[in-house]
């Protein structure tokens, strides 16, 4: 049943996702054109890859609302490839690299069954970032001289970019028509795409920026052909070269370098970037999706590995998930891989049918595309955004960024690593934590209560955070984990990010994912992903940042009308009276939050002496009673821990109550009392809720439930339990 | 083993001895057991006095000390002695890292764990005042001798007056075949894993049906991670106060490049660690 009724969806889906794929194919066309014509590929190669990629991908992927086709980060890596390969000779270097292309699919595959294909959780967020910003960078540069009708523009992406401001001065003074033309509908083109999204127009927005260049640029042409007795201005070789038969000439790839050094490292850079950019892509993509659903990352790297080498052997470019495409689809209802299959047919029919309109696009039109995406990539806000986590992630993010400029991608992202592990050693003064713990399996899952808790011991960071992931893919989004890192030394910024999307993905899927165990730790900005290393003990941190956790607590004492001081010093006198202390010293109390005689609060204190001794962090709520108590301690029946306190006592039943007296262990010096002070009502209360571990002293209450620290849920149920069960004493 | 009535323990003249040693007697007394002493080193006066001295201030013996002096080579006058004198449980104290809150073995008495024949208790916390022993994890993997094992570790609850006991099922994650890779794939895993869950539960409760264990609440628990190593986690995690585990099978030196089991937690004691042998 369950079958037929996907099926029939399905079908129902198909409309909307055929318009969808419809709007997709409309940027698909001019992006596909742009990229390839960046990378320095025949502009008929980028669209064989999103042919290819949309049918391929589509039957056999494992996500559910992803474009896929050519990619902005693969540009600068199979612009080298071409030059370098090629030698001088751009259509050799072409086939060479689409040699390179095919392999690189291959070995997409052999990732996709060895479920490495998200080689990202290895590398470090920030530099990741500072590789992005690269590419960004190397966009801009090329392109920037391309838009302003300039073909001629060579040389690195640094000597690039110095030529910036003189080829704008040219730009302005040059007495050559056809480049000038050229370069002005270059600017009017980047202007509709800087602009287009601030123009709230309906009829305006319905047509997407990238096609809106393509139609005009078109139209203009037209105006030329047809009304005006001017000939276009635009020169023939800065317009778009199609191959006039578009079906008799596909390039085959020229194995003949596959054993030289810079065909591998081409091997590995497009790889690289393949998965690092397909990988990210997905992950943003299931962030869009209304249906909530989970992509299969290694099926879907599978599948964009096979398109690329199907593509690759046609003469395509590589196939990756994009970003900017899927959202468009996602925005339009796409609602399932059909609208990735329709978009790669209203491709082919476009190029079939209106080839000759696609060569009246000027190529400085499409250049003006690819300067908005690679300014996108390596905007100022990002760099703010980095430098926002923390200044160490910005020598991270910077140090990639200038590296892959300078040299190559390679060594940008290795030198990423290197850097990024140096900082965490320094930060820790301590490279032992790392050596002798990263092989140990650091991470411990099981479930309690119905919930999932997870600890992490040691260190956590980029290094092996693939071990954290492995763990946490497996609880489903719809239950409640707990993530607690109080045995962690240090927590860095990639596994931070991580977890907030964790919190994300379980919030949006009405689960609730919390970290807890962080509360002592020092971090250097405020940002919520900055990375972490926990104090040593005892030293309270006077202010700080506050954790995520805080804050949360911080959020519900207002809603709950408590006041919360994260860094108290708050002494409760009474709490070595409890007997739950007469063994355990108190360090120390923070996270305070009080409100009429009650607090809640998380303590740290000790058992044991000397080298026996061992700390212990626990969150619990403390009453301060008006009124006379007898002193006693509650329990669920069974539980022993804590019954060495009162040993001796015996379990007091209460009369007439006997399901009260089965469940919990009630025990004290004077029965008389107690049994005077359990009322009807009090034991009603007891019997309703969850059972916690009471104690009693002759004034003040304590109520704990597990010996470590609550998450944010936990400390909402245990506030209200406390507030009611508080009233009823009160009263009573 | 299930029986204890000699106790080995290995006195080295170290700050630690007197913590120790009262261990050792307030164990013996509770198993009404027979404490026998190895010095590995030429037996004089000045020695005889301080040990006299820590006695003198010790609990009282149920059965008076036995000890034994001889010169050698630790490792193996310790696992000579343990033969020859029938020994049914060594007695390791364990060494603690600087500053680090950890605690690890020394290589001598990583040695003998690895080669003894009998049942070794690793104390990370001998204290001279008697700490209560309030939670015990045991591990229940699947093998011959975790019945024997767990038997032994009801045995110390009964003695160590322990109310409270965890057993551990860990479930290594090659036995949970499918991968998580989407939502479909997820819903089948959390499936097999309580199916797996219900099936180690099964089995550890057929263990526990032919043992008479009184009012001790024993609990089980599964946890899906790597062997050995998660356990100790656990313990961590839970703040057990004694750790039973199956000894090893057999140890190579491959196991020591790649520690698995035991040795995990030799390297890093979560508590005090009883081994069965």
């Amino acid at each position: 049943m369950q079958k037929k009724s996907t099926f029939k969806t399905f079908l129902g889906e198909i409309p909307q996702n055929l318009f969808s794929g419809f709007v997709v194919s409309l940027i698909a066309l001019p992006l596909g054109l742009g990229l390839a014509l960046a990378s320095g590929a025949p502009p008929i190669s980028g669209i064989i890859a999103a042919i290819v990629g949309g049918i391929v991908v589509s039957l056999i992927g494992g996500s559910n609302v992803t474009i896929t086709g050519p990619g902005n980060g693969l540009v600068v890596v199979i612009l080298s490839a071409i030059t370098i390969l090629g030698d001088g000779d751009v259509y050799q270097g072409y086939l060479f690299t689409l040699a390179a292309i095919v392999i690189s699919g291959i070995l997409l595959i052999l990732l996709g069954f060895l479920r490495m294909g998200a080689l990202g959780d290895f590398f470090p967020a920030s530099a990741i970032q500072g590789m992005l910003a690269a590419i960004g960078i190397g966009i801009f540069a090329k392109q920037i001289h391309v838009m302003l009708g300039n073909l001629d523009a060579k040389g690195s992406i640094i000597e690039l970019l110095i030529q910036v401001p003189e080829g704008i001065i040219n730009f302005i003074k040059t007495d050559n028509l056809s480049m000038f033309y050229a370069g002005l509908i270059g600017v009017f083109s980047l202007l509709i795409m800087v602009f287009y999204s601030k123009i709230r127009n309906r009829y305006f927005q319905l047509i997407p920026a990238p096609m809106w260049i393509v139609v005009l640029s078109v139209g203009l042409y037209s105006y030329f052909d047809m009304f005006s007795s001017t000939a276009y201005p635009i020169h023939k070789d800065l317009l778009i070269d199609l191959p006039s038969d578009v079906l008799g000439s596909f390039a085959f790839p020229d194995f003949g370098k596959i054993t030289q050094f810079d065909f591998i490292s081409a091997v590995i850079s497009i790889t690289l970037i393949a998965s690092i950019e397909s990988l990210l892509s997905i992950k943003a993509v299931d962030k869009l999706d209304h249906l909530k659903r989970r992509s299969n990352v290694n099926k879907d790297i599978r599948a964009l590995g096979l398109a690329t080498v199907i593509s690759g052997f046609l003469g395509g470019l590589n196939v990756v998930t994009v970003i900017a495409r899927s959202s468009v689809n996602v925005n339009n209802k796409g609602s399932n891989r059909s609208a990735n299959f329709f978009h790669a047919l209203f491709l082919v029919a476009f190029i079939l049918l209106f080839a000759t309109e696609l060569r009246k696009i000027p190529l400085s039109a499409l250049a003006a595309i690819l300067v908005f995406t690679g300014y996108k990539l390596a905007s100022p806000e990002n760099i703010k955004k980095v430098f926002s986590i923390g200044s160490e992630q910005l020598i991270i993010f910077l140090a990639t960024l200038l590296v892959t400029i300078a040299t190559s991608l390679i060594y940008g992202i290795l030198v990423g690593i290197i850097i990024t592990f140096v900082i965490h050693v320094i930060i820790n003064k301590d490279i032992f934590l790392f050596i002798k713990n990263i092989l140990k399996p650091n991470v411990l899952m099981f479930t309690e209560d119905e919930k999932y808790y997870v600890s992490v011991k040691n260190f956590s960071s980029f290094l092996n955070y693939t071990k954290l992931k492995s763990k946490l893919d497996q609880i489903p989004e719809t239950e409640e984990a707990i993530v607690d890192f109080s045995l962690c030394d240090f927590v860095d910024h990639s596994v931070m990010e991580n977890m907030n999307n964790y919190t994300e993905i379980f919030e949006r899927k009405g689960g609730h994912f919390e970290v807890i165990g962080l509360d002592d730790s020092k971090s250097g900005s405020e940002h919520p992903f900055a990375l972490r290393k926990i104090l040593p003990k005892q030293r309270i941190p006077k202010e700080g940042v506050l954790t995520k956790r805080q804050k949360s607590i911080q959020k519900i004492s207002e809603e709950m009308r408590y006041s919360y001081d994260a860094f108290s010093d708050l002494k409760i006198e009474e709490l070595p009276s409890f007997g739950y202390f007469k063994t355990r010293k108190v360090d120390k109390i923070s996270n305070v939050l009080t409100k009429n005689d009650c607090s809640i609060f998380d303590v740290q204190f000790s058992e044991g002496e000397m080298i026996a001794k061992q700390v212990i962090k626990a969150t619990m709520f403390h009453i301060q009673t008006k009124k006379k108590l007898p002193k006693f301690t509650l329990d669920k029946e069974g539980v022993f821990e804590y019954l060495l306190h009162f040993a001796g006592y015996k379990d007091i039943d209460i009369n007439e109550h006997p399901d009260f007296n089965r469940r919990f262990y009630l025990s004290g010096k004077s029965e008389e009392k107690i049994r005077a002070f359990f009322t009807d009502e009090l034991i009603l209360f007891f019997e309703s809720n969850k059972q916690y571990h009471i104690e009693a002293t002759n004034t003040g209450l304590l109520i704990l439930s597990n010996e470590r620290l609550a998450s944010v849920k936990e400390i909402k149920a245990l506030a209200y339990f406390g507030a009611s069960l508080q009233k009823i004493i009160e009263k009573c | 083993m299930q029986k204890i009535h000699k106790i080995l323990i290995g006195i080295a003249f170290s700050p630690n001895l007197e913590p120790n040693l009262f261990e050792a007697i307030r164990i013996a007394n509770m198993f009404n057991a027979e404490l026998i002493g190895v010095h590995v080193g030429k037996k004089n006066a000045r020695k005889e006095e301080s040990l006299a001295k820590i006695l003198e201030q010790a609990d009282a013996l149920n059965t008076p000390l036995k000890t034994i002096w001889q010169e050698g080579e630790p490792v193996d006058v310790i696992l000579k002695t343990t033969v020859d004198e029938h020994i049914d449980l060594l007695i390791l104290g364990a060494l603690k890292k600087e500053k680090l809150l950890k605690y690890y073995v020394g290589s001598i008495a990583r040695k003998i764990t690895r080669k003894a024949t009998c049942s070794i208790l690793l104390l990370i916390k001998p204290s001279i005042i008697r700490q209560f022993c309030k939670h015990i994890v045991v591990n229940g993997l699947k093998d011959d001798k975790t019945e024997e094992t767990i038997k032994t570790s009801v045995l110390f609850a009964k003695h160590l007056l322990c109310k409270k006991m965890t057993i551990v099922e860990e479930i290594s994650q090659s036995e949970l075949q499918v991968k998580v890779n989407d939502d479909k794939s997820l819903r089948k895993s959390t499936i097999l894993k309580e199916r797996l869950k219900n099936r180690e539960d099964q089995r550890v409760k057929n263990i526990l049906k032919d043992i008479s264990y009184d009012d001790i609440s024993i609990k089980t628990q599964s946890i899906f991670g790597t062997r050995g190593y998660s356990i100790g986690h656990y313990a961590k995690v839970k703040r057990a106060d004694l750790l039973v585990m199956n000894a090893p099978n057999k140890v190579g030196i491959l196991d020591r490049i790649f520690p698995h089991d035991i040795e995990y937690i030799l390297s890093e004691l979560p508590t005090d660690v009883l081994i069965v042998k």
